[in-house]
């Protein structure tokens, strides 16, 4: 392997004009994946960055990589193929929520369950953007959109439950505008071994603004987003300090003082399981947003199971040679 | 129909050819011995073709009509093309397969018959009120009716099997008879039981086999003497194996993928009758064959197209259902212009149609199935041996001018089976992929051409230097950046259209079969057999004809028109409803007439020769 050499961000920056609405929240998250890309120690030519259709597809010709626009909803079978025959490349799927979970819903349960050693990133701005404002399936029930006049009247997806329910290894959110927070969560998504699914609340200020408002800004996020860390207690909120204590098998918020101290407070543990369907659940206002790495667990990566199987093959047949496949099994000579 | 020709038994009678065909309940193991026959007939050196019939249920309920599974094989001391119109021996295992299959047997023709399963229980799941054994029904042939079940129980009984282990032997006593009537050696499917299956289940079928030749043998129930099929001398020298044309097809694309030194990723989902490709790449492991079962169709040719892009071989097998499922990534293949090839194994259509059952009904949908302007070449195997030449073909023009290719086979020669001479491996074409390396000061052009083939560079991920944006949005001439000029994409939609004409360069000119005058016969794929046979048989009635097969129809070759021009009046037969024939019609302002069949069995050969001979009086 050829160390790579030192990236600046400018590196990433493709020279096409970024041609998304001023003021959404898609900016912010290209310049954390830009600034990630250049710390990661992989060469700029082994970043594949494969998107679907909607906004945040637009992604890859933003960036100066390997890029790969493809059709709505499909992204991560483009990914899985890739992966599949090359396991030396960096695979980056960006996805909205209306490609990832309503057109592309199928393929995101089985590259989660397959576990290809590929980063998953999900705008969920909550809204069909690039139709012009159609209800996604992540809005939630009541919601007032050019397709839903009186009101949206389906359940929407939470994707953190949806992904602990396909077998997702790793899965994380946070925030488009909380660069530090972003970037970190990048960060583990790629050293984890597996797929990394990381939800990343995206405001889209044209269709559904302020969708997050009440956890995105820096003081509100301070106050109403719980941020995980793996062996900290569950706590937030600046003005009065909070936190989380079991209630039988649900979560409490409790206020810390003298009924309740720190140390009765969940400790957050990414591998366990329970907790992050416990975790999945929270939604404000009755509960902080909960934000960083949800679940994370270790198994077998697809390509490296396939690749064992190929050494199996190997070590058992030999390297195949064209003359015997060809054969197969029984064959007879007719002279001259 | 043909003229009825009635078996006679002779002393070791020695006949040109056979047509025999094996029926009984889905669950009786016809394909099973069917195989078996097969194997042992191409290892005697016989030429043969196969055509398995079965239901789509895989057990339809048992004893009904519905539930009939068949076998036809066609074995011949002399070149053949086809598994035979109608059978010289019905072997029919119960009632339904006897009456289902009766209008496929000649007059005259020898029917064994497994009397144990007509008891009244039998007849009424077939709807019969009466024996067909008793009321006449079978007079115009040769009936030699045995008890074939309580044969094989009383042959395995002291093995001390189940009455449903010893029940399911009942297939090789069958087989063991057919093997004594026509002289087959019994070893290679002695030993190929033995492989297959355990213990006393393995010895009882291999029993079962023998206590059937035996049987045949002792009771002189066909008159005392075998019949002898010889050889055929007419075989190019070689080493030969029995193939069907799925396997051949999977062997191709390994065997192209291996030439080209790239990965074969077979994407695909599992769907009849194109699953047996699947299968026979799975084990391929250790020749550089990745197999992906993805979790639909669309993720099959996604996954493909992004293998490809990664610089490896994608391919996606399916059926026509899955392909209307495909077809918006094949736009993508289109335009971003990487290797891709989608075989479809044609079934009856539309719409679930008739999974089992072929037809060639996808041509239009092949050609045409894609929104926007989207040319995509299309090539048809004509036997099931040819599959092999034609992936090589697909994989070697896919890599050539960077495009998806369409691979057009359908059910019947998928599972049909035919003798292949394997291929002189140092002579198959060369296709080593060119991709593209940074130069020292040259700004990377992604939709650059190649001046001969259009083919634009095949740069894949992880080649510094390279690092580019493709997709499914308009390209931009050379830089491939998006763009909307309205210019630029009439030129790119052109350029598109062109590339694939010139594969034209590429493919062999129009070679015509018999006469260059009169009528012409023009097929395409599987109608291969069918049509030859037919044209050597119209020639022999005195008809001036010739045949033409077209191998690319996407492109066309370049002297079709021509070629075609030189005959008086073309007929175009397809199992469809007149699909080629638009095309021709289209291209080349040719008066054709079309043979349609859609019943989802194959052409008879009589129905073109009859049909080629009323249309060669017709004004």
């Amino acid at each position: 392997m050829t160390a790579a050499p030192t990236y600046k961000k400018k590196d990433f920056m493709s020279d096409q004009v970024v041609r998304w609405c001023p003021g959404c929240g898609d900016y912010s998250i290209l310049s954390q994946v830009q600034t990630t890309f250049a710390g990661l120690g992989v060469l700029r030519e082994n970043f594949a960055v494969i998107s679907g259709i909607g906004c945040s597809s637009r992604f890859p010709y933003y960036m100066e990589t390997y890029g790969f626009h493809t059709i709505h909803g499909r992204a991560p079978t483009f990914a899985s193929g890739l992966k599949a025959t090359r396991p030396d490349l960096s695979v980056w799927v960006i996805s909205g929520d209306g490609d990832m979970l309503s057109i592309g819903g199928n393929h995101i349960i089985h590259a989660l369950r397959r576990n290809f050693d590929i980063n998953v990133l999900l705008f969920n701005n909550q809204i069909y953007g690039l139709t012009k404002g159609q209800y996604s399936p992540t809005s939630e029930v009541g919601k007032k959109t050019k397709s839903t006049p009186y009101g949206s009247i389906d359940e929407p997806f939470n994707p953190i439950t949806l992904a602990l329910g396909a077998g997702g290894t790793f899965i994380a959110r946070s925030l488009d505008v909380h660069a530090k927070h972003l970037q970190s969560m990048l960060v583990a998504s790629h050293d984890h071994k597996g797929t990394g699914l990381v939800e990343i609340y995206q405001n889209c200020n044209i269709f559904n603004d302020g969708a997050f408002d009440t956890f995105r800004g820096k003081a509100e996020r301070e106050e109403n987003a719980l941020f995980l860390e793996n062996g900290q207690p569950m706590i937030f909120g600046k003005t009065t300090k909070m936190g989380l204590v079991l209630d039988h098998t649900t979560m409490k918020v409790v206020e810390i003082g003298d009924e309740y101290g720190e140390e009765d407070c969940v400790v957050h543990d990414e591998g366990n399981f329970i907790q992050a369907q416990l975790l999945a659940q929270l939604k404000a206002p009755d509960f902080p947003v909960p934000l960083g790495i949800i679940y994370r667990c270790e198994r077998p990566t697809y390509e490296q199971s396939f690749q064992d199987q190929v050494s199996e093959a190997r070590a058992k047949l030999g390297n195949g040679v064209l003359a015997e496949l060809v054969k197969g099994g029984d064959t007879w000579r007719v002279e001259g | 129909m043909s003229t009825p020709a009635r078996i006679e038994p002779g002393p070791n009678a020695s006949l040109d050819s056979v047509v025999i065909r094996f029926a009984g309940d889905s669950g009786d193991g016809m394909q099973l011995i069917g195989n078996q026959f097969t194997r042992t007939t191409a290892l005697a050196g016989n030429d043969l073709a196969t055509f398995p019939d079965f239901p789509a249920e895989i057990r339809a309920p048992a004893g009904t009509r519905a539930g009939v599974s068949g076998f036809q094989l066609q074995f011949a001391n002399h070149d053949i093309f086809t598994p035979g119109d109608i059978a010289d021996v019905l072997v029919a295992m119960n009632p339904a397969a006897l009456v289902a299959n009766l209008n496929r047997l000649k007059d005259g023709g020898l029917i064994i018959v497994n009397t144990d399963s007509f008891g009244k229980r039998d007849l009424k799941l077939a709807n019969l009120e009466v024996s067909p054994l008793d009321d006449g029904t079978l007079d115009e042939y040769r009936v030699v009716q045995v008890g074939i079940t309580k044969l094989t129980k009383e042959t395995v009984e002291p093995l001390g099997l189940t009455t449903k282990e010893a029940d399911r032997c009942k297939n090789f006593f069958a087989l063991g008879m057919t093997y004594w009537l026509y002289s087959r050696n019994m070893e290679p499917t002695k030993q190929w039981v033995t492989g297959k299956f355990k213990g006393k289940f393995a010895e009882a079928n291999i029993a079962a086999l023998q206590a059937g030749w035996s049987f045949a043998d002792t009771v002189e129930i066909f008159g005392g003497q075998p019949y002898m099929v010889p050889r055929a001398d007419d075989f190019k020298e070689g080493e030969y194996r029995n193939i069907m044309g799925n396997a051949a097809m999977a062997v191709g694309l390994a065997a192209a993928a291996n030439k080209a030194d790239r990965l074969l990723f077979y994407g695909t989902y599992p769907i009849t009758p194109a699953s047996d490709i699947l299968h026979a790449l799975a084990p391929f492991k250790n020749y550089g064959v990745v197999t992906y079962q993805a979790e639909d169709e669309i993720a099959a040719v996604c996954a493909s197209i992004g293998a490809s892009w990664g610089g490896s071989i994608g391919v996606t097998g399916t059926s026509g259902p899955g392909v209307s499922l495909k077809a918006e990534a094949m736009g993508l293949a289109n335009i971003i212009e990487v290797p891709l090839i989608v075989v479809n194994v044609q079934r009856g259509g539309p719409s679930t149609g008739l999974p089992t059952k072929t037809e060639q009904s996808d041509l239009m949908q092949a050609l045409y199935g894609r929104n926007g302007d989207s040319p995509m070449p299309v090539l048809a195997p004509q036997t099931p041996a040819d599959c092999f030449d034609v992936a090589v073909e697909a994989v070697r023009i896919a890599i050539k001018y960077m495009t998806p290719v369409m691979i057009l086979s359908d059910g019947y020669i998928a599972n049909g089976a035919e003798p292949w001479l394997l291929p002189d491996l140092d002579a198959l074409p060369e296709m080593k992929p060119n991709f593209a390396k940074a130069e020292e000061g040259v700004e990377f052009q992604p939709y650059s051409r190649d001046e001969e083939t259009l083919a634009r560079p095949w740069a894949i991920p992880g080649t510094p230097g390279l690092e580019h944006r493709i997709g499914g949005l308009e390209k931009q001439h050379l830089t491939g950046h998006v763009s909307y000029d309205p210019a630029n994409h009439q030129f790119m939609q052109e350029l598109r259209q062109e590339k694939v004409r010139r594969i034209q360069a590429d493919i062999p000119e129009t070679e015509v079969f018999g006469d260059e005058g009169g009528v012409c016969v023009l097929g395409w794929g599987s109608t291969y057999g069918a049509i030859r046979t037919a044209v050597v048989g119209a020639r022999e009635a005195g008809v001036k004809v010739g045949h033409v097969h077209l191998r690319w129809i996407n492109p066309l070759p370049k002297d079709l028109g021509e070629v075609l021009k030189r005959f008086d009046k073309v007929l175009i037969p397809e199992l469809n409803l007149g699909q080629l024939i638009k095309l021709i019609r289209a291209e080349y302002l040719i008066d054709a007439v079309p043979l349609a069949k859609v019943q989802g069995q194959p052409f008879q050969t009589n129905e073109i020769r009859d049909r080629i001979i009323e249309f060669s009086k017709e004004a």
